[in-house]
């Protein structure tokens, strides 16, 4: 278990330090010059020279690479003199529009993508795999046969249409709900669920279906397994064999999916961020492409792909705990 | 990939002696008594493409939205009304449409967009060609790719095979959405300055090579995993000590073995780039004015959803639709390629 661990956090490290070169190389050096950028319009060439001095980035691209992971892990200081500006830490650079340490504006954002997220998570995974079980344990009834076509249209649905319908539904027309507003959780607990409902609500619909498809192709396929029958046999009440039994099983290829999805949606939800006005990663990354912030997008891709790499790590070893015929060697 | 141009179900000629599909769609196929005929898979699959009734609701959903996208221009010339055109005499002081329905009227079959009142019909019909001729482009090259490289990876093995598994591990594990946010545009500022505009070729072009690059992974995976299996075959071994070169091997025994899979991986690639160019243009990131973009509809009509919903409801709808019809059609594909499979 713990070899196994190590391993996977080395493959980890590599792969991580991949993606931020490429990350790395493609931001900074193919665009003709972040000074100039951050400098505006009127500037001499003077200024950008001092500006590029002040970023760092008149050095080598490999001195600015090892100087920007430097930063993440120890800490830097940009610039000299009067401008001299202390990085501590987990130093990603500074904003070129305000100036302001990116990591500050992760600080900011990412409660809000992951409260979009976590509440949405919730909805999705109780929605989707108590339904995929109702309808594979009523396998060929009215009831399983509208289940089926509600979650075949529900995962050819598109969050920015389904997102704007609940708007107009719910906000516009009734009126049953507030416009979308971000209160953090310790602040005020029950305007934060209020706040969010709409996007967990979008979210939590449309990858039900993805979840509930799932689970009812995997309980079917467990149900007709031995174990099943001899739990049966054995004089297991039904829920007993569904839950205890069945569910387990099934439950394992669920958790890869929905540990992946959850990976992948932290790093940013930009298109329900966009629809709701929430100012979330995802909604800081496109803001950040729009004015070329480069500090910024690359803070966030890199976030993006640890939240990814991570949820591998954790999928691999919650299958273990859930799984004990798997073997983590 | 000569081979893969022997399109599937093609040859198999129409079957006189199919049994009515509305009666014996349930019946499993090879049961028909009277008469008994060699059929070949390809045949047997499309014959059973043929009786299940899904996938012939949708393939009939997709031809016609095939007909109107490649039809638009003639469409524009029927109407007189070019996706450019701005109405804006028809739309009030506050630059909503006059009228019922976003504008619904005889002229214009489906309203007029608010703000800037150009036809809702035209917009759609055009945004569909774009649409499509993204999502095609960009599954045959991600196909392609992952044909190629699952090839070398499953032919080759050692080194370069464990190369290539890890280059599938680490494009996994790039944020693909995050990072195309993030590479188009600052892709396009390096060839292009703010002042000259880019033509929409290149957004076009970028965008498919993007989703190109990032989602080959699946098919690679699948094609490696299907040479490694057929490689050591008897009919392998036996074209080889029958002095077939590698060329031979690969393209005449090989591929045509696996086409069926990266068919179906096709098919069901299209919808989901469908959905995500139009989450790009969704957040600016896609194609650009004045090419139209059904995502793009969507988000300008982000800020009309309350006063005007049908500006949201024509686009939305027919993604929805399109991906609907596509996903049905890959699904019933691969039940009909693969008859171990069920629904």
């Amino acid at each position: 278990m713990l070899r196994f661990v190590v391993r996977r956090l080395l493959v980890a490290a590599v792969t991580l330090a991949v993606i931020s070169l490429v990350t790395f190389g493609l931001f900074f050096a193919v665009p003709s010059s972040p000074a100039k950028v951050m400098c505006g319009k009127n500037c001499t060439a003077a200024d950008i020279a001092q500006v590029e001095r002040r970023l760092g980035i008149d050095q080598p691209l490999p001195r600015q690479y090892t100087e920007f992971v430097k930063g993440v892990f120890v800490g830097r200081t940009y610039g000299e003199g009067d401008f001299r500006q202390d990085c501590p830490a987990p130093c990603l650079g500074y904003s070129f529009r305000n100036n302001q340490p990116v990591t500050k504006i992760i600080a900011q954002r990412a409660p809000v993508t992951f409260s979009i997220v976590l509440g949405g998570a919730v909805l999705w995974l109780t929605l989707g795999i108590s339904l995929g079980m109702v309808s594979a344990l009523r396998r060929g009834t009215a009831l399983d046969r509208a289940a089926i076509g509600v979650t075949l249209a529900g995962a050819s649905m598109q969050v920015y249409f389904f997102g704007l319908i609940l708007l107009y539904l719910l906000v516009y027309s009734t009126g049953l709900l507030p416009f979308p507003s971000y209160t953090p959780l310790t602040e005020n607990p029950a305007r934060w669920a209020v706040g969010l409902l709409l996007p967990w609500m979008t979210l939590g619909f449309l990858n039900s279906a993805l979840y509930a498809r799932l689970a009812r192709a995997q309980m079917l396929e467990t149900l007709s397994e031995d174990f099943v029958r001899t739990a049966r046999a054995k004089g297991l009440s039904a829920r007993q064999v569904h839950t205890r039994h069945a569910l387990r099983a099934a439950v394992t290829p669920i958790v890869t999916i929905a540990g992946l999805d959850i990976g992948t949606s932290l790093g940013g939800t930009f298109i329900t961020e966009t629809i709701f006005g929430l100012q979330g990663l995802g909604k800081a990354t496109v803001e950040a492409v729009q004015f070329l912030n480069l500090p910024v997008v690359m803070a966030t891709v890199l976030l993006a792909a640890v939240f990814i790499v991570v949820a591998n790590i954790v999928v691999d070893v919650l299958y273990a705990v859930i799984d004990p015929r798997v073997r983590l060697s | 990939m000569s081979d893969l141009s022997h399109p599937p179900s093609l040859t198999a000629p129409g079957d006189p002696a199919a049994p009515d599909p509305a009666v014996s769609a349930t019946a499993p196929p090879g049961t028909g008594a009277r008469e008994i005929l060699g059929r070949s898979p390809n045949q047997l699959a499309w014959l059973r493409l043929k009786r299940d009734r899904t996938a012939r609701v949708s393939a009939v959903t997709l031809a016609v939205a095939a007909l109107v996208a490649l039809g638009a221009p003639l469409l524009g010339r029927l109407t007189g009304i070019d996706p450019t055109d701005k109405f804006v005499g028809r739309l009030n002081d506050f630059g909503m449409p006059i009228g019922y329905a976003g504008g619904i009227n005889a002229d214009h079959w489906l309203g007029l967009e608010p703000g800037s009142g150009r036809d809702i019909l035209l917009q759609l019909v055009y945004g569909l060609r774009t649409s499509l001729f993204i999502a095609f482009a960009s599954a045959l090259l991600a196909s392609f790719i992952g044909v190629a490289v699952g090839v070398l990876a499953g032919w080759a093995r050692g080194w370069l095979d464990s190369a290539v598994n890890w280059l599938i591990d680490l494009t996994l594990a790039f944020p693909f959405l995050i990072f195309a946010l993030a590479v188009i545009p600052i892709l396009q500022d390096r060839f292009y300055t703010e002042r000259e505009a880019p033509p929409p070729a290149f957004r076009v072009a970028l965008i498919i090579a993007t989703f190109g690059l990032f989602s080959w992974t699946y098919t690679a995976r699948l094609v490696r995993g299907q040479v490694i299996s057929l490689r050591e075959r008897e009919f392998v071994e036996a074209a080889r000590a029958a002095g077939a070169g590698t060329g031979h091997l690969l393209f005449r025994q090989l591929l045509p073995n696996i086409w069926a899979p990266i068919l179906v991986t096709v098919s069901l690639n299209v919808p989901q780039f469908i959905a995500i160019e139009a989450a790009l243009a969704f957040v600016n990131i896609g194609v650009t004015e004045p090419t139209p973009d059904l995502g793009r509809m969507i988000y300008n009509s982000i800020g009309y959803v309350a006063s005007d919903p049908w500006y949201t409801l024509f686009p939305g709808l027919t993604i929805f639709l399109l991906v609907l019809a596509f996903n049905l059609f890959g699904d019933a594909l691969r039940d009909s390629l693969d008859p171990r499979s069920t629904r």
